[in-house]
Formats: C-alpha cells, structure tokens, sequence
C-alpha cells in the first residue's frame, strides 16, 4: 500500500519535468478554477457588500475586508508557492519551476499592492491616516519589494537558464519574509490587528461576517490558480514554440 | 586560509577607496541629517541615534559590490569555485574582510562619531554593541546579493532593491536596543534577536552566495 503510493507520487514528480504533459493534464483544470473563481467571487462579493450586517463600530467599512484579507492572504500564499519553486528549481533544475515563477510574479505584484492600498483604504477612516508604519503594513511592503526585485533581476539577465537560477535563488532566500508578515502582528505591539481566520480557532465574527470572508478567500485562490496556471501555459507554448507537440497543437491538419 | 586572508587584507588595503568612501559617506550624510533636521537640540540627539542605524545600512550597501569584484574581473573567483573543498572558506574570507572594513570599522568609530551627535555614554556602548552584533549579519546578507549581481554592468540599483528588505531585522532589532538605551531600559533581549540573526546568516547566507557566485561565473 505505502510502496504504492510513493511509486504514483515518485512518477508523478518525474512527469512534471515535462512541460508538455503538464500543459495536456492542466487543460480542464484551467477552465474549472476560472469558472469556480468567478462563481465564488461574485457571490462572495454580493453576500459581502450588501448581506452582511455592518460592524457596531466600523459601520459599512469594515467590508473592504472582504478584499483586503483574501488579497493578503494569497499574496503570501503566492510568494510561498514561489519559494517552494525556486527550492524544486535549484535542486531540481526542473523547467516548469521557472514557469511557475515566471507565472506567478506579475499576479503576487498586483495582489501584495491590492493588500497594501485597499488596507490604506480602510485605514483613513478607521485609524484615521492612509498609512500607519505598523508592523504588518510594513512586512506586506517588503513583500511587494521582494517580488519587485525579482522581476527586476529577472529583467536583467538575458540568458534563461541562468536567468531561472538566479530568480530561484532569490526567491528561496525570501521566504524568511513569510513567517515574519504571518507572525509580526502577534510579535510587535501594533494598530494591525491579528488574523482574522485561523485554521484552529473560531473567527471572533459572527458567522453572517466571516462566511462571505471565507467564500470570497476561495474565490480569490481558485482565480489565483486560473490566472498562473494560463500564464504558466502560455509560457510553455511559448518556450516551446519549437518542439513538434506545440507546432502539432496549432497546425493540427499540416502532418 | 592564512595566505589568503592575507592576500584579500593586503588587496584591500591597497585600494584605500573601498574603505575610506563609504566611511566619508557616512560622515557626509550625518552631516547632511544634522542640517536639515526640523528638531530642536534635545530631540536631535535622539532623532540622529535612529537614523543613524539607516545610515549605517546603505554605507554597507555601498561597500557590497566591491567584496567580489576584484576576483570576477580578473578571473580568480571561477578558479576559487572549482577547487573542491575551497569554496567556503574562500567566500567565508571575503566576507569577514569585508566585515572587517566596514561594520568592525564603522563600530570603532563610534565614539568619535557620538561625540558629532552628542550622544550620551550608554547609549553609544549600546550602539557600538549593536553594531558589533549586527554587522556581521549585513555582511553575510549582502554577500548573497553582491555575488549575484557581481556579473552585472550596472548592478546597483537591483543590489539595493534585493538586499534592503533582507537588512531589516537588523534595523529593527538594532533599533529597539538603542531605544532602549536611551530610555535607560536593559537592551538585552532585542540584542540577543540580533545575535541570533546574525547566527543563522552565517549558517545559512554562505550556501546561498556560493550558488550565486556560481550562477554569475557562467554568466560571464
């Protein structure tokens, strides 16, 4: 049973060192994460804005954090991702690790300066400035800083595989930045409060508040893997734009 | 090992500026921050002590590039990364060269430099023993970022971008124990953080500049 098992997971690793078979199998799940995502997010979205009872204290404004937490959440989950990739690309000199880096970049951008402007946002009238120098706000900076670093090196060097290696490096020697977001809040006596879900705890909201929270987390994750998994295709196709597989992919009549 | 310490000692001796600039830059800017400050006498002590910390990260910024350079263009870093057993000590070298004309300066100057800010006794104790404890950790980080971008023309607005954010705890920690000391509080435990940091960079930031000078030596 256990040597069952690894044999699948032990083939499964080797068949993502083919970009081909990863860009075959990942054609439904890209259609299922965008529709999932768009479900999730317009429900979440319409339960969030106009369902939920307002906060006693923060009236309506409590509801950009139905956009700020599932932002910062995946922002980090992203970074995350990437780490993890960097460390399969140095070790493994795997193709699709780069890809995924590559893919993952632009969306983490968008996703860490959403985090950091809709909290601005929300800050102006509940702390009563657009920018506090907490903590938090300045940790979830620094990430937006790493992941601008990286697409500036990436930028700057011209040879792939080289390019691959060092972005991989770089994102590896990152992740030190994760546990000090996830954590600065309950280590520095700041404004930010702390999360507001945990895997082990009951939210400190009432179920009508933190449902639409939950629901709209989900929809930002499965837009996060819609999003990467089509960038991380189309970089294949476009890495691969010499093989035979892809020119058979778009020439399907001339054999 | 002793050779070569004594060889990358005598090499950077021989180029004054790498030592001398940076500490003049110093001098410079907290010159430049005593004259614009907004802050009467009394506040300015304390105004110029926490800025002082900032200052002392980009001056080792500015340093950085220079802890490779030299061997990349002459060629003696690729012949430092093919023998085998080599490679850690060399780098490990570099990096407390580096130290030594930096941080370890920058921290004997200290006192003379309290004196400019008018600094009272404890505090610069606290300072210099701040950065005693904390540069080591901007050495061993920022040789990360100076081997990687060593292979690069104009590297040093992305040297910047990627190790500034990896200084921070230092700032931080370095910060919390001279405000500390300011306050006349114990600055132990903000300084052990610091001493743990700077631990783990030695441990851990050595691997990571080693695949980086690999990855810039094919580059070439």
């Amino acid at each position: 049973m256990n040597g069952g098992i690894t044999a699948v997971l032990k083939q499964l690793w080797h068949k993502l060192g083919s970009p081909r078979w990863f860009y075959e199998i990942t054609h439904g799940w890209v259609r299922f994460f965008g529709i999932a995502a768009l479900a999730l997010l317009i429900a979440g979205f319409v339960w969030g804005i106009a369902f939920a009872p307002a906060d006693y204290q923060q009236g309506n404004s409590f509801r950009i954090m139905y956009v700020h937490v599932p932002a910062a959440m995946v922002a980090q989950s992203l970074y995350l991702g990437m780490g993890v990739a960097g460390f399969v690309g140095l070790v493994w000199r795997m193709k699709l690790a780069d890809v995924a880096i590559a893919a993952t970049l632009p969306l983490g951008m968008a996703l860490t300066a959403l985090a950091l402007f809709s909290g601005s946002v929300w800050g102006r009238p509940t702390w009563g400035s657009w920018w506090e120098w907490d903590g938090r706000t300045v940790s979830t900076m620094v990430l937006l800083f790493l992941y601008v670093g990286i697409y500036a090196l990436r930028e700057a060097i011209a040879d792939t595989n080289l390019r691959a290696r060092a972005a991989a490096l770089v994102s590896l020697v990152g992740t030190v930045n994760i546990p000090v977001i996830k954590y600065s809040v309950d280590w520095w006596n700041t404004l930010h409060q702390p999360a507001s879900f945990s895997l082990t705890e009951k939210p400190a909201m009432p179920a009508e508040m933190w449902l639409p929270l939950l629901v709209m987390a989900l929809g930002f994750y499965c837009f996060a893997a819609h999003n990467v998994l089509s960038r991380m295709r189309l970089e294949i196709l476009r890495r691969e734009n010499k093989t035979r597989w892809v020119n058979d992919l778009f020439a399907p009549s001339v054999k | 090992m002793n050779g070569m310490l004594q060889r990358e000692l005598v090499a950077t001796l021989r180029t004054r500026g790498s030592v001398l600039n940076p500490l003049g830059f110093l001098l410079l800017s907290i010159l430049l921050f005593a004259l614009a400050d907004p802050t009467t006498q009394n506040e300015q002590r304390n105004y110029l002590s926490s800025i002082f910390l900032v200052l002392i990260l980009l001056t080792n910024l500015l340093s950085l590039d220079a802890m490779f350079r030299r061997d990349f263009d002459s060629g003696a870093l690729e012949q430092m990364l093919i023998s085998a057993h080599m490679p850690f000590v060399a780098i490990l070298t570099r990096i407390f060269v580096h130290w030594l004309g930096s941080g370890f300066l920058l921290t004997l100057f200290v006192p003379i430099l309290a004196l400019l800010l008018g600094l009272e006794p404890q505090t610069f104790f606290a300072i210099m023993l701040v950065l005693l404890i904390g540069t080591p950790a901007l050495s061993l980080l920022g040789s990360i970022g100076a081997a990687l971008t060593v292979g690069f023309s104009r590297g040093g607005a992305i040297l910047a971008l990627l190790i500034l954010p990896l200084f921070l705890p230092v700032l931080i920690l370095g910060n919390a124990s001279i405000d500390a000391a300011i306050s006349e509080q114990s600055y132990m435990a903000p300084l052990l953080w610091l001493a743990a940091f700077s631990s783990a960079s030695l441990t851990l930031a050595p691997w990571a500049t080693w695949a980086a000078l690999k990855i810039s030596v094919e580059m070439q």
